[in-house]
């Protein structure tokens, strides 16, 4: 494999084994000496040309503890705010041989079009609506070491499905690996039935519905910069019926965790209490694992 | 003639009455028999051969005996317009034309955008009303076309339907997106379907009386393009969700009409009302300069209004509703350009509906149909119904007696109709809301 654009590129056993060597980077990364020699000699760029928190400091942490040189490049100080083409920035960023470019970008495909043009690998860390493979990656195992399996799982994603690259790369991931995927999000954010059917997804508009029994509730935030117009009345209308509070996640199994990519809006689609709640949210158990399944994705390339 | 009305205030009726003599007639089930009805407290609790010796009697000499009318297009101005209409007199005025139940428009102020507004009005309407008050809020806020209202929280809060009102909803993405959202909640879209670019400050219909007076014109594609372009986003909705309902307010023109036919062969689930006004009268009614026939929709041409008129007949118009509009006189007296849009029109609904039954164009019950079951199925509430257990809101109709309209008497704060000295026939003469004797002539 060169690169990693999409979740459909990964075979379960390809993903079985990033996940596998996610866990053992995960123990590494607990000790205080974090430095592995795998990667040592290569230089990853990370171009960020959409902004990022989380993503780009786990690329960057993932690059420095596997030994490889990292650059970061965000979009502010970049050439493409000078005007200069996605396509002409990757071609110049591929002159000085680089062996991994981390792409974030706000246009659906644009990592795929700057691919095209270099020889090393590229990693999608986002495209648009499209997908954000290794945030699936990182849910994937943060939910096997949560559950203890994918398979058989009842999983629900709920929110601004239409616009999140993270639940379409979930749902590929997810249905791949036997688990059973919902989605749950208001009609006016949600992607066409047919689509979401045909990829052996159920349909929710009902949040209450949408929850029952079910293993895991993935909650996503709302993309308001990807809105144009008015998608949804107000915040606290979005919060009463599509918000995650104790009254719907009891609704969900005994055991059934939460989960958030980030970042996260509070009162908006979840309650705080849920959020900090140790023995139901696993949110920051995805923020470990995003570092340990990227040094897993690059070891992987490498 | 003496007129008794209720003092203002919805309250349940007390003890029993027996209304006897009756020609008790429900269109939802075709129930059409002379007899008794037996009201206890709000309750309709039998009616047929049936007899109460510890009941107040109430002779209907024969009268017909009809759910309580229904008119789910009416502007009652409380808050914000109190001088034209408020929520005491617009009940007193439903009453007396033998309406029960009114839906009230949002175009108040403040909008009738936020669960606020709605719940006080809702108050209001307990101390003020004598017939019940239904309410519709915007689909947007303040009616500015741009965001959703909180359409799942106002339906809660009893709403009955949205509309954006006079200032129709124009941005399409909005309106897809309205329709779309209204789905989770079973939530009614409705339209006053206008493109008001195209009718670019028109003030009647377009045609040859607004080229004799020399004032711009409303055609009638202002409205049909709206209707077409909103039941293209229909289908898109109910394609995509499986669910949707639009509502056209007060269709006027013979093409909107056949949209709508259209689409209702189709699938779609939409519903329509017309105005009697639209049926009854012409644009020939704004003869020289009368502002109370300048209303919007406009009265249209001859063909629109027969198309209208046979639209209530075979029943591709699913609802009779009056777009009470009051005004005061300052609003009216004005140059035809700058003088307010409406006519009321509570009073008159009955009588000049009748007409289309005396001139044995309809049935008697597919016409009521249209002021009872019909509108309330539309708005979602269990009203306009004969049977036991009902709520007992019931009108009394003298079905033959021809009279003359007098705006003059009208219980309204307003008087603006074009209807003055017009010869109708047939008129409520006893309304109950409630179990409540709330109007008697």
């Amino acid at each position: 494999m060169k690169h990693l654009l999409s979740i459909a590129d990964l075979s379960p056993k390809e993903i079985e084994e990033i996940l596998d060597r996610a866990n053992h980077h995960r123990d590494v990364n607990r000790h205080s000496n974090k430095k592995q020699a795998v990667l040592a000699g290569r230089t990853l760029i990370n171009l960020f040309v959409e902004n990022s928190t989380r993503t780009i400091t786990s690329f960057e942490l993932a690059g420095k503890r596997l030994g490889a040189d990292v650059i970061t490049m965000q979009a502010d100080s970049s050439s493409l705010r000078k005007g200069e083409t996605l396509i002409d920035t990757a071609m110049t960023l591929n002159a000085m041989h680089p062996d991994f470019i981390v792409v974030r970008h706000q246009a659906s495909g644009a990592v795929k079009l700057l691919a095209d043009k270099v020889n090393c690998s590229v990693i999608n860390a986002g495209d648009g609506c499209h997908e954000h493979p290794t945030q699936a990656l990182l849910d994937a195992v943060t939910i096997r070491n949560a559950k203890g399996k994918l398979k058989g799982l009842e999983i629900a994603i709920c929110g601004d499905i239409l616009h999140s690259r993270v639940a379409r790369s979930n749902i590929i991931l997810l249905t791949k690996m036997g688990a059973k995927v919902r989605v749950i999000a208001p009609p006016t954010l949600m992607p066409n039935k047919e689509f979401l059917t045909s990829q052996g997804v159920k349909v929710f508009t009902d949040m209450e519905a949408g929850v029952k029994n079910v293993d895991i509730i993935m909650m996503l935030r709302l993309q308001k910069e990807r809105m144009r117009g008015s998608y949804l009345p107000s915040p606290r209308e979005y919060y009463k019926y599509y918000g995650l509070n104790a009254e719907k996640l009891a609704l969900a199994k005994d055991d059934a965790k939460v989960m958030h990519p980030g970042p996260i809006n509070r009162g908006v689609e979840i309650a705080s209490d849920i959020a900090d709640d140790i023995h139901r949210s696993i949110i920051l158990e995805q923020v470990e694992m995003g570092v340990a399944v990227r040094q897993a994705i690059l070891e992987n390339l490498g | 003639m003496s007129v008794f009305l209720a003092e203002p205030g919805l309250k349940k009726g007390k003890g029993k009455k027996l209304l006897k003599n009756a020609r008790i007639f429900d269109p939802e089930s075709g129930y059409d028999q002379i007899g008794n009805l037996l009201i206890d407290g709000d309750k309709i609790t039998d009616f047929g051969k049936i007899e109460a010796s510890d009941a107040e009697i109430i002779d209907c000499e024969g009268k017909l005996l009809t759910p309580g009318l229904i008119d789910i297009q009416v502007h009652a101005r409380e808050p914000g317009f109190e001088k034209k209409e408020n929520l005491e007199s617009v009940s007193r005025s439903a009453a007396a034309g033998g309406v029960t139940g009114i839906a009230v428009m949002p175009n108040t102020q403040p909008v009738t955008d936020n669960v606020a507004t709605v719940e006080f009005i809702q108050r209001r309407a307990i101390k003020k009303s004598i017939v019940n008050v239904h309410i519709y809020a915007s689909i947007t806020k303040n009616m500015e076309g741009k965001e959703l209202s909180e359409i799942g929280m106002l339906k809660e809060a009893g709403v009955v339907g949205f509309t954006d009102d006079g200032l129709p909803l124009a941005n399409p993405f909005v309106m897809r997106n309205a329709l779309t959202y209204a789905t989770e909640f079973d939530a009614l879209i409705a339209q006053h379907a206008e493109d008001l670019q195209l009718s670019n400050g028109g003030c009647i219909n377009e045609g040859i009386v607004s080229s004799r007076l020399g004032v711009p014109g409303i055609p009638n594609a202002s409205e049909a393009v709206m209707v077409e372009r909103d039941l293209q986003l229909l289908r898109l909705v109910q394609n995509q969700t499986g669910k949707g309902r639009y509502h056209v307010l007060h269709v006027s023109t013979k093409e909107a009409l056949d949209a709508i036919r259209r689409a209702k062969a189709e699938g779609l689930n939409v519903t329509c009302e017309a105005a009697p006004h639209h049926f009854t009268l012409t644009e020939e009614a704004v003869g020289d300069y009368k502002t109370f026939a300048k209303v919007n929709p406009p009265l249209r041409d001859e063909e629109s209004r027969k198309a209208i008129y046979d639209g209530i007949c075979d029943g591709t118009i699913d609802a009779i509703a009056t777009d009470h509009a009051p005004h005061d006189e300052e609003s009216k007296r004005l140059p035809l350009a700058d003088a307010a849009f409406g006519i009321v029109g509570l009073e008159t609904m009955l009588p000049l509906a009748l007409a289309l039954y005396h001139n044995g164009d309809i049935d008697l019950r597919a016409l009521l149909a249209k002021m009872t079951y019909q509108p309330a199925n539309i708005i979602g509430v269990a009203a306009g119904r004969i049977k036991k257990g009902a709520k007992a809101d019931l009108t009394l109709i003298d079905l033959d007696k021809k009279w003359k309209i007098k705006p003059e008497n009208f219980h309204s704060k307003s008087k603006n109709s074009p209807f003055e000295d017009f010869p109708v026939q047939g008129r409520a003469i006893k309304t109950f809301v409630g179990g409540r004797l709330v109007y008697s002539v």
